[in-house]
C-alpha cells in the first residue's frame, strides 16, 4: 500500500509533496482525542494503580507493584478469575456452537431464511441491561413448589422437573447461567459472521467436491469448515473481549453479589464504594492487559494480511 | 444497492425518532411527576438565581415522599431559593456513590448531601476534609439541648460537630408472622439465640422457611445483629474501636451463631431484595425476618395490619439494646451556595422539618421534642426504646465503620456466604480491621 | 457496495433430499430466541391484578396498557435524554469516521499506516481501565453530568469503529480514480467532496446505525458521567429494576420501551445493520 505513491509519475509526485501532510492535519483531531482518551488515560490509570490512593483525596504516592501483588493473594480476585474463565468458556463455546449450527442450517436455502436470519440476530440490537432485566425473571432461582417461576416453572409445567435448578445461585457454576443470557444475545451475531464466511466459499469448490463423490457432510467437514477458521478466530476475539469486559449484564441479572463477581464489578465496587482507587485502577489495567494479549496479535495479523490483499 | 432508498430509510427513521422525541417532551409536560408538584406550585425561583443542591439516596417510596415533605417546609421558609433535588437511587447501588465520590475527589461537591451518622461521616468525609464543622449552627439553633446526647459523639470529632441528623432507624428488629408461628406451635417469644434457634428448628421441620433473607447487604445486616446478640453491647462496640479482638474466641462464637442462623434462611436469598424477603413474612411463606424498621413502612404500604399480619421484637438476645442508624445532612467544604445550604440544614434540624419528614419516611425523629401524636403505634414504641435503651451503631448502615472498612468486611462476608468457612472468614475480618479499621 | 457485501447470490446449489427436516431445529431455536420477547410483551399487556410470578407464562386475559403507561411515565424523560444524546453522537461520529477513513485509505501521509492500528486498539480496551481518569477529566473540564459530555465520549470512543468502517469502504474506491483526480490538480477537499462523499451513503447508513445502537445501549459511561436529570434510558431502567418499589411487570414493560428504538432500527434497516456488524469483525 505504501508503494502506491511510488507508482505515480515523478511530476505528479512533486506536486503532491506540497500537500503531503494535508491528510495528517485532517485526522489530527481524532489522533489527539484518541491519544488523550485512550492512551493518555491508560497511562494515568497506570499511575493511579502504582499509587496508594485510598479515600476521597487523590494521593499519587508511589508504592510500586503493591496493588497488583495484593490482588494475586486476594481471594475475591481469585473468584473473579474463576468466574471470568467459566463465563468465557461457556459463552464463547456456546455462541460458536449455536452460531455455526444455525449458519449451516441457514446455508441450505430453506424457506423463510430471511425471517430466521433476522430473528436470530435481533437480540444483538438490544442493550445488555434490557436483556438482563428480562432474564433476571426467567432465571428466577426459587425451587420450592409454591414459588416456582421463570424457566423453573416452565420446566415444571412441561413435566421436566429434573431440570429445575437454582440458575445463577448454583454454587461455583452460577455464572454459567448468566452466560446463557449472553449466548442468547450474541449467538445470532456469531451466526451472521459464519454465514458471511459460508457464502464466501466459492460454489465451484463445493461442486467439484460433490462431483468427486463427496457426501454433503464430507463437503462441510473437509472443504468448508477448514475455510471458516479465520471467521472463528474473529468471532473468538470479539466474543472473548466482550466476556472479559462483562459488567452490565451481570449487574442487571443478579445484582452485585460476590459469587457472581467479575473483575469489572470488583473494579467498580472497590473504587467507588470502598474508595480503594489504587486497587481499582490495578484491576482495570489487568483487564486491559488480558484484552491486549488477545487483541494486539489479532490487529497485527488482520491489518497485515488485509494490507497484502 | 439502491443508495437513494437507503438514504430515505435513514431519514425516515430519524424523522420517526424526532416525532417520538417531541411526543416524549409532550408526555413529560402533560404528566408532571407527583413528587414535583409542590415545587411547581411556588413562584419560579429563577428570578433571584439562588439555589441549593442537595444530594441524597432517597428516590422511592416513603423515603422520597418524606424528602418531598421536608422540601415543602424549606420552600415555605425560602421561597426565593431553587431547590435542586439530586436524589440518585442507592437501590441498585451502582450510581449514587460513584457520582458523589467523583465529585468529592475533584472538590466539586453538592452543597449538602445525605450521610449516615457515624464512621461513614467521620472516617470518610471528615477524614478527607470534605465537610465543615457545624458547631455554630448547633449553638445558634439550640440543638445541643435537643439532639440526643448519645448521637452527638458519633457525628463529632475533636469537639467539632459535622452533621445534622434528621431521623433514627432501628436495625435490630425481628419481624414475624404471628399466624405462621402459632400454626406451628411457636407460642413463646424467644428471648435469646438458643431459644430462637430451637423455634426455627421446629419451623424448619414443619416445612416453613424459618428466616427470610435477601441480597448480600441484608446478610450483613443479619450478621451485625447476631454479633450484637452474641457479644453484648459493650464487646460489640469494642469491635469498632479496637478494644475487642476480632480474632477472639468470643467473636468466633458469634460467627458460629451467624453461620447457624444462615442455615435457616431461604435458598434464593441472593436473588431477593429486602422488600421481597420481608414480604415473605407477611405473605405467610416465612416465619421471621431480621430487618431495620423501615420494613414497617413497607408493610403499611402493602396494607398489612400491625400485630395481626406482622409482629415485632428486638432480635433475640438484644433486648434492651437499640442498634441504630441515622440519616444526616452535611455542609460541603467549598459549597457553591453556602448560605442556602445552611438554610437547608436549619430546616433539616428543625422540629417542623423532622415532623414533616419522619412520619412519612417511617422513622423516628432525631430531636427529642417531636410531636408524638404524629407517629404510629410502632414508631411510638421505638421512641420509647430509643429513650431508654443502650444505644449501639449499625455496621451495614455506616455508623461503626468507614466506607473502606465496610467494603472489606462486605467482601469477606461475600466469600463466607459462598464457602461457609468460619476460620477464613474470621481471619479476613481481622485483616480488614488491620488494613482499614483501628487495629493497626 | 461491492466488497462490503459478504454474501454472494448463489447461482445454483446442490439441494439434498429431506432437507426440510432441518426446519425442525430452526423452529426450536426460534422458540428459544422468542421466549424473552414473549415474556416482555405478554407481561406488559397484563393488568396489574393479573400479574403474578407464578403465572408469568400465561397469556393475558385481556388487553391492558396499564404497565406500558406506568413505565412510559417513568421513562419518558430518559427516553428523551437518550434520543438527544444518541442522534447527535451518531451523526457526528459518522462524519468524523468518514473523514478519517478517507485520509487513511486514499489520501495517505507518511506514517499514516501506523495511525490505523493505533486508533483501532481503542475499540477493544475495557473501559474499566480508563474509567477513573475519564470521570476525573470530564469533571474537570465541566462536562460531567451533561448530555454534551456523554456525546463527546461516545464520539471519541466511536472513532476506531467508524474509521475502520469507512476505511474498509473507501478501500473499494479504485485508487486510479484518486490518482486521476490528483493529477487533475484536485485538492484533498475536492477529492473528498467530489469522489468519496457522493458514494458514501451506504457506509454512512452502516455507521449511523452502529453508533446509534451502541450509544443507545451503553450503560457504563452513562452511569458514571450523568446525573439523574440526564440519565439515558438504560440507567433509568436499571435504577427502576434495582429500586424494587416498581413492580416487575412495569419493569418488563419498561425494558420493552427501552428496546423499541433499536428494534425499529433493526427491523427497518436490519440488512445494513448486519453489514455494520461484519465491519466490526474486521475482515477475517
Amino acid at each position: 500500500m505504501i508503494t502506491e505513491n511510488a507508482s505515480l509519475k515523478p511530476a505528479a509526485r512533486r506536486r503532491l509533496n506540497l500537500g503531503k501532510y494535508a491528510g495528517f492535519f485532517l485526522v489530527l483531531p481524532s489522533i489527539i482525542a484518541v491519544g488523550i482518551f485512550v492512551y493518555g488515560f491508560i497511562a494515568w490509570s497506570v499511575r493511579v494503580s502504582l499509587s496508594q490512593w485510598k479515600g476521597l483525596t487523590p494521593d499519587y504516592t508511589f508504592v510500586g507493584l503493591k496493588n497488583y501483588i495484593n490482588l494475586f493473594s486476594d481471594p475475591r480476585f481469585m473468584v473473579d478469575i474463576r468466574n471470568t474463565v467459566i463465563f468465557t468458556l461457556v459463552f464463547v463455546l456456546g455462541s460458536l456452537t449455536i452460531g455455526l449450527t444455525l449458519a449451516i442450517l441457514l446455508d441450505q436455502h430453506l424457506p423463510g431464511e430471511a425471517f430466521f436470519r433476522s430473528l436470530f440476530l435481533f437480540p444483538m440490537a438490544i442493550s445488555f441491561i434490557v436483556t438482563g432485566v428480562v432474564w433476571r425473571w426467567m432465571l428466577n432461582p426459587a425451587i420450592t413448589a409454591d414459588r416456582l417461576s421463570g424457566f423453573n416453572l416452565l420446566f415444571h409445567n412441561l413435566g421436566l422437573d429434573f431440570l429445575i435448578n437454582q440458575w445463577h445461585l448454583t454454587p461455583t457454576w452460577g455464572i454459567a447461567a448468566v452466560a446463557l443470557a449472553a449466548i442468547w444475545q450474541m449467538s445470532g451475531y456469531t451466526m451472521a459472521l459464519y454465514l458471511g464466511g459460508l457464502r464466501a466459499v466459492p460454489d465451484e469448490l463445493r461442486e467439484a467436491a460433490r462431483v468427486d463423490g463427496a457426501s454433503e457432510l464430507q463437503v462441510y467437514r473437509r472443504i468448508i469448515l477448514p475455510m471458516l477458521w479465520p471467521v472463528t478466530l474473529s468471532a473468538v476475539i470479539i466474543l472473548g473481549h466482550i466476556s472479559l469486559k462483562v459488567f452490565d449484564l451481570i449487574i442487571a441479572v443478579a445484582g452485585k453479589q460476590l459469587p457472581l463477581d467479575v473483575p469489572a464489578i470488583y473494579m467498580w465496587q472497590t473504587t467507588f464504594d470502598g474508595l480503594f482507587y489504587g486497587r481499582g485502577a490495578s484491576i482495570g489495567i489487568l483487564l486491559l492487559i488480558s484484552v491486549a494479549v488477545l487483541i494486539i496479535p489479532y490487529l497485527y495479523y488482520s491489518l497485515r494480511s488485509g494490507g497484502e490483499s | 444497492m439502491n443508495i437513494k432508498k437507503v438514504t430515505w430509510g435513514v431519514l425516515s427513521i430519524l424523522i420517526l425518532f424526532s416525532l417520538i422525541l417531541s411526543a416524549c417532551g409532550g408526555g413529560e409536560e402533560a404528566t408532571p411527576a407527583e413528587t414535583a408538584a409542590p415545587e411547581e406550585a411556588t413562584a419560579p425561583p429563577e428570578a433571584t438565581g439562588k439555589q441549593v443542591e442537595v444530594f441524597s439516596w432517597w428516590t422511592g417510596g416513603g423515603e422520597a415522599a418524606g424528602l418531598d415533605a421536608m422540601i415543602v417546609v424549606f420552600k415555605a421558609q425560602n421561597p426565593d431559593v431553587e431547590f435542586i433535588n439530586s436524589a440518585v437511587a442507592g437501590g441498585a447501588g451502582t450510581n449514587a456513590r460513584a457520582v458523589l465520590a467523583t465529585r468529592l475527589s475533584q472538590n466539586q461537591p453538592p452543597d449538602s448531601w445525605q450521610g449516615h451518622a457515624g464512621q461513614e461521616l467521620i472516617g470518610t468525609y471528615v477524614k478527607d476534609q470534605k465537610i465543615e464543622p457545624l458547631n455554630f449552627l448547633y449553638e445558634e439553633q439550640g440543638w445541643l439541648d435537643i439532639m440526643p446526647a448519645t448521637l452527638i459523639p458519633l457525628i463529632s470529632q475533636d469537639g467539632n460537630i459535622y452533621s445534622v441528623p434528621v431521623n433514627i432507624h432501628r436495625a435490630n428488629v425481628l419481624w414475624s408472622n404471628p399466624a405462621v408461628l402459632e400454626a406451628n406451635g411457636v407460642t413463646t417469644a424467644p428471648t435469646n439465640l438458643e431459644e430462637w434457634f430451637a423455634a426455627m428448628d421446629t419451623l424448619q421441620a414443619a416445612g416453613v422457611i424459618p428466616l427470610a433473607m435477601g441480597e448480600q447487604w441484608t446478610a450483613m445486616h443479619l450478621m451485625e445483629t447476631i454479633l450484637l446478640a452474641s457479644l453484648g453491647p459493650e464487646a460489640y462496640n469494642g469491635l469498632w474501636d479496637g478494644t475487642t479482638d476480632w480474632g477472639s474466641p468470643e467473636v468466633k462464637t458469634g460467627l458460629e451463631n451467624y453461620a447457624k442462623a444462615l442455615g435457616y434462611t431461604n435458598t434464593d436469598a441472593g436473588s431477593l431484595s429486602w422488600q421481597d424477603a420481608s414480604q415473605l413474612v407477611v405473605d405467610g411463606k416465612a416465619a421471621y425476618n431480621v430487618m431495620g424498621d423501615w420494613a414497617q413502612g413497607f408493610f403499611q404500604e402493602l396494607g398489612k395490619q400491625p400485630n395481626t399480619d406482622y409482629g415485632w421484637a428486638p432480635v433475640p438476645g438484644t433486648s434492651g439494646t437499640f442498634q441504630f442508624l441515622s440519616d444526616s445532612f452535611v455542609l460541603a467544604v467549598g459549597a457553591p451556595h453556602r448560605d442556602e445550604a445552611i438554610a437547608w440544614l436549619k430546616v433539616a434540624g428543625s422540629k417542623e422539618g423532622q415532623d414533616a419528614f419522619n412520619p412519612v419516611k417511617g422513622s423516628i425523629p432525631a430531636r427529642s421534642d417531636a410531636d408524638k401524636t404524629l407517629y404510629n403505634v410502632y414508631l411510638q414504641s421505638a421512641m420509647d426504646d430509643w429513650a431508654s435503651n443502650t444505644v449501639v451503631g449499625s455496621l451495614a448502615h455506616g455508623v461503626v465503620a468507614n466506607d473502606s472498612w465496610k467494603s472489606e468486611i462486605d467482601t469477606a462476608l461475600g466469600l463466607f456466604l459462598a464457602d461457609k468457612n468460619i476460620d477464613t472468614f474470621q481471619a479476613a475480618l481481622v485483616a480488614a480491621c488491620q488494613s482499614s479499621g483501628p487495629c493497626q | 457496495m461491492t466488497s462490503t457485501t459478504a454474501a454472494r447470490s448463489p447461482k445454483r446449489r446442490f439441494r439434498f433430499q429431506g432437507r426440510y427436516l432441518l426446519l425442525i431445529p430452526l423452529l426450536l431455536m426460534t422458540i428459544f430466541y422468542l421466549l424473552p420477547l414473549y415474556i416482555m410483551l405478554v407481561t406488559g399487556f397484563k393488568s396489574f391484578a393479573e400479574v403474578s410470578l407464578q403465572t408469568m407464562w400465561n397469556l393475558p386475559g385481556g388487553f391492558s396498557l396499564e404497565n406500558y403507561i406506568a413505565a412510559f411515565e417513568k421513562l419518558a424523560p430518559h427516553l428523551k435524554n437518550s434520543l438527544m444524546m444518541v442522534i447527535p453522537a451518531a451523526i457526528i461520529s459518522s462524519m468524523v469516521g468518514s473523514v478519517n477513513g478517507f485520509v487513511l485509505a486514499r489520501w495517505r501521509f507518511p506514517g499514516s499506516n501506523l495511525v490505523l492500528p493505533l486508533l483501532l486498539f481503542g475499540m477493544f480496551i475495557p473501559y474499566q481501565s480508563i474509567l477513573i481518569p475519564l470521570a476525573v477529566f470530564m469533571k474537570n473540564i465541566g462536562l460531567a453530568g451533561s448530555i454534551p459530555g456523554l456525546i463527546l465520549v461516545h464520539v471519541i470512543y466511536g472513532i476506531p469503529i467508524t474509521t475502520l468502517t469507512f476505511y474498509g469502504y473507501y478501500m473499494t474506491v479504485p485508487k486510479e480514480l484518486v490518482e486521476a483526480a490528483r493529477i487533475d490538480g484536485a485538492g484533498m477537499f475536492g477529492a473528498y467532496r467530489h469522489i468519496f462523499l457522493p458514494v458514501s451513503a451506504p457506509a454512512f447508513v452502516v455507521v449511523i446505525i452502529w453508533q446509534f445502537t451502541s450509544a443507545w445501549n451503553d450503560f457504563l459511561f452513562a452511569v458514571i458521567l450523568t446525573g439523574n436529570e440526564n440519565w439515558p434510558v438504560t440507567v433509568a431502567l436499571q435504577n427502576m429494576a434495582g429500586s424494587q418499589i416498581i413492580a416487575w411487570n412495569v419493569q418488563m414493560a419498561g425494558s420493552f420501551l427501552a428496546a423499541v428504538p433499536t428494534l425499529l432500527v433493526y427491523i427497518f434497516l436490519g440488512r445494513y445493520f448486519l453489514r455494520g456488524l461484519m465491519a466490526g469483525a474486521l475482515k477475517g
